[in-house]
């Protein structure tokens, strides 16, 4: 610097710019070499990758795209290699599982292995948010890791049940019946309601008003049993479930009772085979199938 | 460059014309208040409606007790504001750590800190409320009080334009205020750092462009030859902040009195354009504007020369021209064209050294002084953030790396990254310049208590290393679960299992955090005690008159 | 040494440097943003998108207002366990008519992209009510007060205007019904009408069938609440794009 202020700084010996602010001077060192050499490199790296990949536009009017990169690579065309890859990887096993019946699965202990892992794969992020982690269930989505089935506890019936959903709209196959909302409907007055919930509560033996539930069993006679039978034990054919156990999709409290005769829930599951692909569902039918009682 | 001190009628000018502007946004909001379409625009024509007014009888009941003198002396320098500075990011710095602590509980314990009567207590609406108060609230009035400090120092000369810096400030924090309660009442953009609908972002634009105009003005009458560094990072900071938030924040109201806007850019052309905001609020809202705090005082505080002006040159240049270019990192594998990715990724690799150039330009000036490490806990403060500022622009280039990023994105890592950055850097750096300013302004010969400052410095430092460790964990093993593969290819774990595998490392960083607010705490209660002057802030320093320092003569 | 030399211009005059700065932090955002406007290859060429429905849109605002996106992506990446867990990777196109964009930048929760028909209407009412009621591991905020508001449309038709003045396609047509269309998908005993024209209307604007759904979202069909937009509005997420014609291979669509 050819400033004719500046002066050495005592500590370091390197001279000052020669300008003060507010007290405070400036050293004049030069730029850190292994810094210097260290930014070099990374532009010098930078630069390679450029040229590597697509990285520079085009001005407007000149061919209205990019540079693709010397190496011609593309996050689309490499994540299709990928799955291409993967599907090749699993077609033995799959067609293996597609062709196989139950019993064969159930004897060939690699295919189960393969069939139970893809399943459980699938269960977590598509069934377990309604159903619950391993099937568990959650208060208006039902158990699976139990025996009891409200549809189809086979193979097949599990498999229909995931392909078509359970009153899914816009698919013909789906599974479907309507229990009619009787409270909200007026089919029912709320008094005859409240006897019909001591009645159900007393198929599974709980605490009731008897004369109240005796009231209800002539109407469950007329209005319910045509559907859930006359012992109450359900009627798999059009899903409806068996109100003589303990279980309870929509909770098994008085006031659940009441809110599922009054508005009957009629509950939907999507149907599957638009969004997993065949291999996918009969994995995950014999994964459900073994989570309890499969039949 | 004139010393002449302004005639009288430039000073009544200043007054009348930011009574006249206050003004005009006071009918405005009357206007709108009076026809909102929508309960959320009448709550806030109403608030603004209500603090410009009291803001111009504050304006009339002060410029009528002057009687004549000359409220913007040339011959001081104007430090009230600063004042006001300083116990408004104090303020507004805790009130963001705790709302940070609050939404850290709430991922922690969702059951407890969830109230479904209070929708607006939610997290989605508290998160922007976090990030704004602790970036815009906190870290913007540090920026302005401390621009205003050294701009004043380092051109030896009073700030410009009269009554226009206090338009500033207060126009800034009723900016704050609106932002916030907007949050709160769910009127946001959604723009990640811009969330802030149309009209508060307008309010900003005039705001900052005074901002620039009182700076620029300032450096105008200096006394000195050369502008100091601090201040190109400055201007770089107030410049680019507004031509980021004007570009930004592009936008069409449905109403001229509704709160509601649409986005000018859809898609993949908005998403750029936010992110290249969004990383350019990191560069130089969190980056030069707190170099720039960096490269006063931390030469000031220690009382030594800073290391390399050569180096200031390179990097400030290199710095902010490479900056911009890098905000497609955080859109790598989107749907952004894949050759936008790819400029991202290079700039920023080539960001690293620049970046560093600022942090070795800082420690560097320690030599000779490096007992200053040990004695003095607030230069200690301020070269632990450096640390940090280093730490975290070399993770930075890191995972703008495409393969990094892969794992890192959209993962705790992230957080992590921020926190490093905003917690070690941001926050320590800004702890520096305000034990540092409070000392100064109050003219107080030392602070209450060095103890404090101890005590604030670990707290601090192990609530950082709670909160980074804790996330980066979580975030590696998140990413990593998300991409698992079992013995026969199958996705190994479901999204959920993921979130579950965090909750420990949700409670570490809550802890962290706590820590940190609680530091923040023993440090206000430390900056009152030095202010009133209690214990060993007792006494009063002489204050050294502006013109102590010489003329340079041009060369 | 000559140009540290000449640096003191810079440090002499304010406004220089003022101006060399914005000059020096202009380029690359030109550089980057600019083309994304005139390149050929930046938005793919697909069939299905079509402008949101008035109930979508009001759904998508409500969606903003609470911050979903600071806690969900919509955006899934080209890789594989991406494309495995969410389905197709994202396409630019698919958010084309999205003022603003909601990709996100931190997956608290899993990413949305592709929701839409994944789930049942009652699943996400139960869900948004009290997420943990069906999810119990869930850190997810509850949602409740939803379905207590009743969404005011009276300007529905002049967000679609605004939306027009920026580059959405909204007909007249569908400007003038906006109203009309709103209450009509949201309500399964509307006037039928009313309903075959509002999905005319917008599958038209797809060209193809299927992308309008109608239905009793929230479960009470004699009013429109939060809850009904909010759910419309997922249930159709990633669902306009017809993959069964895209050609993730044609020179255009690669990237
Ligand atoms: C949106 C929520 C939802 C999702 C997701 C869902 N289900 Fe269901 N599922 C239900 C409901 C509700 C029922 C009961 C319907 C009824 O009441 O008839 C049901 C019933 C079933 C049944 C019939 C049980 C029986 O007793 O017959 C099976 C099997 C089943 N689900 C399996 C699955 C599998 C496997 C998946 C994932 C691919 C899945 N579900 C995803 C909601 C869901
Ligand atoms: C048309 C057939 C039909 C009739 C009639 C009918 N139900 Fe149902 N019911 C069903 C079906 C199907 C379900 C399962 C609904 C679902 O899964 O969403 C069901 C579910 C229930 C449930 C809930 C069970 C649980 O696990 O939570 C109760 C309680 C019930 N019915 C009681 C009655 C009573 C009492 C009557 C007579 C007043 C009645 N039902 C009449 C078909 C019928
Ligand atoms: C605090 C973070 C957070 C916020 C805010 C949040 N969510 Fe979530 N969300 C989650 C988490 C965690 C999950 C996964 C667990 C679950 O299903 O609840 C989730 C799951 C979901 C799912 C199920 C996705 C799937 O594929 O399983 C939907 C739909 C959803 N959220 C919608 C929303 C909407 C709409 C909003 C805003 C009104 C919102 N979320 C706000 C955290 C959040
Ligand atoms: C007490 C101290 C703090 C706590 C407990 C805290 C906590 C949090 C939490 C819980 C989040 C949300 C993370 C998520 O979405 O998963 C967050 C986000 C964020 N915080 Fe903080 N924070 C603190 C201090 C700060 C400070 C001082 C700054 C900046 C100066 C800051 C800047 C941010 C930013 C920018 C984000 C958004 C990150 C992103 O979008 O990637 N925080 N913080
Ligand atoms: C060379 C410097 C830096 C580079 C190259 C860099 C790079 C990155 C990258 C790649 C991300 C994206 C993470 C993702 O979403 O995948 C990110 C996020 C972030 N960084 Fe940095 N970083 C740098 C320095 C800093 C510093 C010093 C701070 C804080 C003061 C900071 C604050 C942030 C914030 C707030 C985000 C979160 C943005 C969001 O998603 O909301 N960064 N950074
Ligand atoms: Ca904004
Ligand atoms: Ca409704
Ligand atoms: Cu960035």
């Amino acid at each position: 610097m050819s400033d004719k202020h500046t002066e050495i700084d005592a500590h370091s010996g390197v001279e000052t710019t020669g300008h003060t602010w507010d007290g405070i001077k400036e050293l004049n060192n030069p730029l850190p070499r292994w810094w210097l050499i260290v930014w070099y490199i990374s532009i010098a790296w930078a630069f390679i990758y450029m040229v590597l990949m697509p990285a520079i536009p085009a001005l407007p009017g000149f061919g209205g795209t990019n540079t693709p990169g010397v190496l011609g690579l593309s996050d689309r065309t490499l994540v299709a290699e990928k799955v291409v890859a993967m599907n090749a990887e699993r077609s033995v096993a799959s067609q293996r599982l597609m062709a196989a019946s139950l019993t064969e699965i159930q004897n060939d202990l690699n295919l189960q292995q393969f069939a139970m892992a893809m399943g459980e794969s699938a269960f977590g992020d598509n069934c377990a948010t309604c159903h619950g982690a391993g099937g568990r269930g959650a208060k208006g989505y039902p158990m699976l890791a139990d025996d009891i089935w409200l549809w189809s506890g086979t193979l097949d019936g599990i498999e229909q049940t995931l392909r078509h959903g359970i009153r899914h709209e816009g698919d013909d196959a789906t599974r479907f019946s309507a229990m009619p909302a009787f409270g909200r409907d007026k089919l029912l007055t709320s008094s005859e309601i409240d006897d019909l919930v001591q009645h159900v509560l007393s198929f599974s033996d709980r605490d009731t008003d008897a004369s109240a539930a005796a009231q209800g069993s002539t109407i469950f006679a007329v209005q319910c049993a045509s559907c859930h039978g006359v012992n109450a034990k359900g009627d798999r054919n059009i899903g409806a479930p068996d109100l003589t156990d303990a279980e309870w999709i929509f909770g098994g409290e008085p006031a659940d009772i009441t809110a599922s005769i009054s508005n009957a829930r009629n509950a939907h599951m999507p149907a599957w085979q638009d969004r997993l692909d065949d291999p996918t569902i009969k994995a995950l039918a014999l994964y459900v199938h073994s989570l309890g009682g499969g039949e | 460059m004139s010393t002449v001190t302004k005639p009288r009628s430039s000073v009544s000018g200043s007054i009348a014309s930011v009574a006249t502007l206050v003004a005009i946004a006071c009918l405005g909001a009357l206007l709108i208040a009076a026809n909102a379409v929508d309960p959320l625009m009448e709550a806030h024509a109403w608030v603004f409606f209500f603090l410009t007014a009291f803001a111009l009888v504050a304006i009339g009941i002060w410029a009528g007790g002057l009687q004549g003198r000359n409220p913007f002396d040339e011959t001081y320098y104007e430090d009230t504001i600063v004042k006001f500075g300083v116990a408004a990011a104090m303020f507004w710095g805790i009130a963001g750590f705790l709302v940070g602590l609050i939404i850290a509980l709430q991922l922690t314990w969702p059951g407890l800190f969830y109230f479904p009567d209070l929708g607006w207590t939610n997290f989605g609406r508290l998160r922007p409320l976090h990030t704004s108060a602790v970036i815009f609230a906190f870290g913007g009035n540090v920026l302005i009080a401390t621009s205003f400090y050294v701009v004043q120092r380092t051109s030896r000369t009073r700030i410009a334009g009269g009554l226009w810096p206090w338009f500033v400030f207060w126009g800034y924090n009723l900016f704050i205020v609106i932002a916030g309660t907007g949050y709160l009442m769910g009127v946001t953009q959604s723009r990640e750092y811009a969330e802030p609908e149309w009209y508060a972002d307008l309010w900003l634009t005039i705001v900052w462009v005074a901002y620039l105009l009182v700076f620029l003005g300032t450096l105008w009458k200096r006394k000195e030859p050369h502008i100091y560094v601090a201040n190109w990072f400055y201007l770089s900071f107030i410049v680019t902040i507004a031509m980021l938030h004007i570009v930004n924040n592009l936008a069409v109201p449905v109403n001229l009195s509704g709160s509601k806007s649409y986005s000018l850019f859809a898609g993949v052309q908005d998403a750029l354009t936010q992110w290249w905001y969004g990383h350019n609020a990191v560069g130089f809202f969190l980056t030069t504007g707190f170099l720039a705090i960096m490269y006063y005082f931390i030469p000031k505080r220690a009382q030594r020369p800073v290391y390399s002006y050569r180096l200031s040159i390179v990097h400030f240049w290199s710095l902010i021209f490479i900056y911009i270019w890098a905000g497609p990192h955080h859109l790598h594998y989107t749907a952004l064209p894949q050759w936008a990715q790819t400029l991202g990724m290079t700039f920023s690799i080539m960001l690293w050294m620049p970046s560093w150039g600022g942090m070795i330009n800082g420690v560097m000036t320690l030599s000779g002084a490096w007992d200053k490490l040990r004695t003095d806990p607030v230069v200690r403060m301020m070269v632990v953030s450096l640390a940090f500022y280093g730490m975290s622009t070399f993770e930075g280039p890191l995972m703008s790396v495409r393969a990094v990023n892969a794992l890192s994105h959209y993962t705790e890592w992230g957080i992590a990254h921020v926190h490093s950055g905003s917690l070690g850097w941001v926050g320590f750096i800004s702890f520096g310049a305000l034990y540092c300013l409070t000392q100064w302004l109050w003219k107080r010969p030392a602070l209450y208590s060095k103890n404090l400052v101890e005590w604030h410095f670990w707290l601090a430092t192990i609530g950082i290393v709670f909160y980074i460790v804790a996330l980066y964990f979580a975030g590696i093993i998140e990413g990593l679960m998300w991409r698992a593969y079992n013995e026969y290819g199958f996705l190994e774990y479901s999204f959920i299992e993921t979130v579950e595998a965090k909750h420990i490392n949700y409670m570490i960083r809550a802890l962290g955090g706590g820590m940190y607010l609680m530091g923040a705490i023993v440090m206000a209660y430390n900056l009152v005690r030095t202010a009133l002057g209690h214990g060993a802030a007792a006494g009063v320093v002489e204050p050294a008159p502006m013109t102590a320092a010489k003329l340079q003569p041009a060369e | 040494m000559g140009l540290f030399q000449k640096h003191q211009a810079l440090e002499r005059h304010s406004l220089l440097l003022t101006v060399g700065i914005l000059l020096v932090v202009a380029v690359g955002g030109i550089v980057e943003i600019a083309p994304l406007f005139y390149l050929e290859n930046t938005i793919e060429k697909v069939k299905g998108m079509r402008p949101y429905t008035p109930l979508e849109l009001t759904g998508r605002n409500i969606y903003i207002r609470e911050g979903c996106y600071t806690c969900h992506s919509q955006m899934v990446r080209p890789l594989r366990d991406e494309v495995e867990r969410y389905g197709h990777y994202s396409l630019a196109a698919e958010s084309m008519y999205d003022h603003p964009f909601q990709w996100g930048s931190k997956r608290t929760g899993p990413d949305l992209a592709r929701l839409g028909g994944k789930y049942s209407d009652e699943w996400h009412v139960d869900h948004l009510r009290d997420p943990r009621s069906v999810v119990p591991e869930s850190v997810m905020p509850p949602y409740a007060f939803l379905s207590d508001n009743i969404v005011h449309f009276e300007d529905i038709g002049d967000h679609l205007k605004t939306l027009r003045f920026e580059g959405v396609p909204y007909s007249d047509e569908m400007i003038e019904n906006a109203k009309a269309d709103l209450v009509a998908q949201a309500d399964p005993n509307a006037d039928y009408d009313d309903q075959d024209a509002l999905v005319a209307r917008y599958e038209a604007a797809a060209g193809r069938k299927g992308t309008v759904i109608v239905g009793d979202y929230d479960g009470d069909p004699s009013r429109v609440t939060e809850m009904d937009a909010l759910v419309a509005y997922l249930q159709m997420t990633g669902t306009l794009v017809d993959f069964s014609t895209y050609e993730a291979d044609d020179l255009s669509n690669r990237r």
